[in-house]
């Protein structure tokens, strides 16, 4: 890793430039991040709308650590990890993880395997007609669409408003402790 | 089919691979030769070209024709299938793939084997992915075969054959020379003409109805036969409850296959970071999506516009759909559209089947050089570089493929398909989820979540009225038939999920506290990620 950016800077989500040279997006001013918009039109088809309070985002990164201090102790690479692992900051990005995927797999896989076995053990009631040719079978399988689609938005809003910032600085934490730890070169 | 269908079909066809043997060289005319460019393409691909290059991956021939003639001619039935392959993008999306982009570097057992001793737990892995890889790519190679035969009109064995010795040895020039990059560019490639051609098809269909869906779906109802019923679930696996659970069973194994398929998984790995694979898993949800609603609508046009019995008629298993549907709306037999739309189809059939080829290709060739070669040389033996290992294995996992092809040529590519999913949610995903969530997990466990998925999965295949017992299956002619369903997932992925757990609670060894530390951190934040 080259030393200039050894240190984290703490300014927003335009910061992963450096390591995604493919993404071609620019720093963004911290104030900005919440409402980033990429270079891709599925993300900007769908970036706004609900459920997430823009901006809750980022857990306080001062409870990671401070990266020299720990890398002057001369910690084993392994504990480095267990620290990072105990650190607030991380039980904090794990928790938004856990706390979105698995309600969002539970859900999915529910409405999905109902939807199988109804489809197989229920065709009357998935025969009854809605609307013209239209009936409950059509209905749902349409639905089943829609829903991959929305959990599809719903999580990658979820990662890039609440997980990726924190996760990021985390990573420029922890490379920089493992990087003390390995003496100072890598 | 006439001499000008074959003509042109060869042509497009031809273009097609002369395209992609462009790709190929141009590709690899300067590269380094680096494991990480053979595997990986350098980790250089935007989220969008992933994005194409996973769709392209993942839209194979069974879907394109396959499951329209499905819908064609079971109705609504046909429909169930497509629901299971988009849905199943969601366990990847929201499980997988930025986990496995930041923790692995190559291979599914590159995550496992991060926490666990090394040797065993690749083997394992290492072995069950060549196995779901060998089976996906005997059913694409099968569904070339017959495809050739179906289109080309060459009904003749030797026709067949050459088409999958022909499918096989180009595939492993394109993956031994040119490896990822070159098999990324040839997947978009298709990718794009594949939508192309579905989205032109299915204009056509919705201008022949003057867009009004309800009387696309009326028609089809009425043309079949069974009226409204045709509309909804029952006709394929409605009868008794061994085909219902049936239909469970295979409803599961492609909602959770999909997370443990190497070639899927291989795909994350092309991305610079996690966020580029959560967005490359993005762009391929809304293609796939796309396309699976468009191929409803091709479904059920071919049947009001075709009819069931002309499909039927022309190829048991409704494979013809998507062609008879195109000659039909370029004007019909002997027209020039016609003639043009059914040669494009065939073509863009073609192209679908050699990337998808080359893709689980690549996947297993990889599985076989990075785990298996590597932890069962001899110590002492000459160190080989592992992408040379990586080129003969591509050759070598050809040759078996291009083998298996001929003598399966007669089974049923769909149930090849669901098989292969069959195994990898049984085998390859516990373990992998276990590893990424279980802090407990040991490498016996790991090992025993492997075996345990793989054995059960393949002898209940063997124990299945598809081996034995029916008058559709491989013997007929014996009966050792115990297990009464056709797709072993509903029984083998809970025992892949048993086995780990049982692995890891009976086995003395402690669960390392910092090596899980190490690769929870890991996959949640990137940081030392290749």
């Amino acid at each position: 890793m080259q030393p200039s950016k050894g240190r984290p800077r703490r300014d927003g989500a335009g910061q992963e430039s450096p390591v995604e040279p493919l993404d071609g997006v620019g720093p963004v001013p911290a104030d900005e991040a919440g409402r980033l918009r990429y270079d891709d039109p599925w993300y900007d088809a769908l970036a706004s709308g609900w459920g997430e309070s823009v901006g809750a985002g980022v857990p306080d990164p001062a409870v990671v650590p401070s990266a020299r201090r720990e890398g002057e102790t001369g910690v084993a690479a392994a504990d480095v990890y267990l620290e990072v692992q105990r650190s607030e900051a991380f039980q904090e990005v794990r928790r938004r993880y856990r706390r979105f995927v698995v309600p969002g797999f539970v859900a999915f896989f529910a409405w999905y395997v109902g939807y199988v076995v109804a489809a197989t053990t229920a065709p009357e009631l998935m025969a009854r007609p809605v609307a013209g040719a239209v009936n409950v079978a059509l209905v749902a399988g349409l639905g089943q669409f829609l829903s991959t689609f929305l959990f599809t938005w719903a999580y990658a809003r979820h990662a890039r408003l609440r997980r990726d910032r924190a996760a990021l600085e985390l990573r420029w934490d922890t490379q920089e402790l493992t990087r003390g730890v390995n003496g100072g070169v890598s | 089919m006439t001499d000008e269908h074959q003509t042109l079909a060869l042509l497009l066809f031809s273009g097609f691979v002369a395209v992609t043997l462009a790709i190929t060289t141009w590709v690899s005319r300067n590269r380094r030769g680096s494991a990480e460019e053979f595997y990986a393409g350098g980790r250089l691909f935007s989220p969008m070209e992933n994005g194409f290059a996973i769709a392209g991956d993942y839209m194979s021939a069974a879907s394109f024709l396959g499951v329209t003639g499905l819908i064609a001619l079971f109705g609504y039935d046909g429909l169930l299938y497509v629901v299971g392959f988009l849905v199943a993008w969601l366990v990847v999306l929201f499980l997988v793939a930025e986990l496995v982009r930041n923790c692995g570097r190559f291979t599914l057992a590159d995550v496992v084997a991060a926490r666990m001793r090394e040797r065993p737990v690749r083997i394992a892995a290492g072995t069950s992915s060549v196995t779901v890889s060998v089976l996906y790519l005997v059913a694409q190679m099968v569904g070339a075969g017959s495809l050739v035969a179906l289109l080309l009109g060459g009904t003749s064995e030797a026709a067949r054959d050459w088409t999958v010795i022909g499918v096989g040895a180009l595939m492993v020039i394109y993956v031994s020379l040119g490896g990822m990059r070159a098999t990324t560019w040839i997947q978009i490639v298709k990718a794009v003409l594949l939508l192309g051609g579905t989205i032109a098809l299915t204009v056509l269909v919705l201008m022949r109805f003057h867009g009004d869906l309800d009387r696309l779906l009326l028609t089809a109802a009425e043309r079949s036969g069974h009226g409204q019923a045709f509309l909804a679930p029952g006709l394929k696996y409605g009868g008794d409850w061994t085909a219902r659970f049936d239909f469970i069973s295979l409803g599961l194994a492609l909602v959770l296959g999909t997370a443990g398929l190497p070639h899927i998984l291989s795909r994350f790995y092309t991305v610079p970071t996690a966020r580029a694979a959560r967005r490359s898993v993005v762009w391929a949800v809304g293609l796939i999506g796309g396309f699976y609603l468009m191929t409803i609508v091709l479904g059920f046009g071919a049947a009001a516009v075709v009819g069931p019995d002309a499909v039927r008629g022309s190829n048991a298993a409704g494979n013809t759909a998507v062609p008879l549907l195109a000659l039909d709306l370029g004007g019909g037999a002997g027209s020039t559209g016609g003639t043009v739309l059914f040669a494009i189809v065939a073509a863009v059939a073609f192209a679908t089947i050699l990337a998808v080829v080359a893709g689980i290709t690549l996947a297993s060739s990889a599985s076989v050089a990075h785990d298996l070669y590597a932890s069962l040389r001899r110590p002492r033996g000459k160190p080989r570089s592992e992408v040379a290992v990586a080129r003969v294995a591509a050759v070598g996992v050809g040759v078996v493929a291009i083998a298996l092809g001929l003598l399966a040529r007669d089974l049923n590519v769909a149930f090849l398909v669901g098989l292969a999913f069959a195994v990898a949610a049984s085998a390859n995903l516990p373990v992998l989820l276990y590893s990424l969530f279980w802090s407990r997990f040991t490498t016996r466990g790991a090992v025993w979540a492997v075996y345990g998925g793989l054995v059960p999965a393949l002898v209940l295949v063997v124990l299945s009225p598809v081996v034995s017992g029916s008058p559709d299956s491989l013997f007929p002619s014996v009966d050792f038939r115990y297990f009464p369903l056709q797709n072993p997932g509903l029984v083998s992925i809970p025992l892949g999920f048993l086995a780990g757990w049982l692995g890891t609670v009976t086995s003395a060894e402690v669960p390392d506290e910092a090596r899980h530390a190490e690769t929870e951190v890991r996959s949640l934040t990137g940081a030392g990620a290749a």
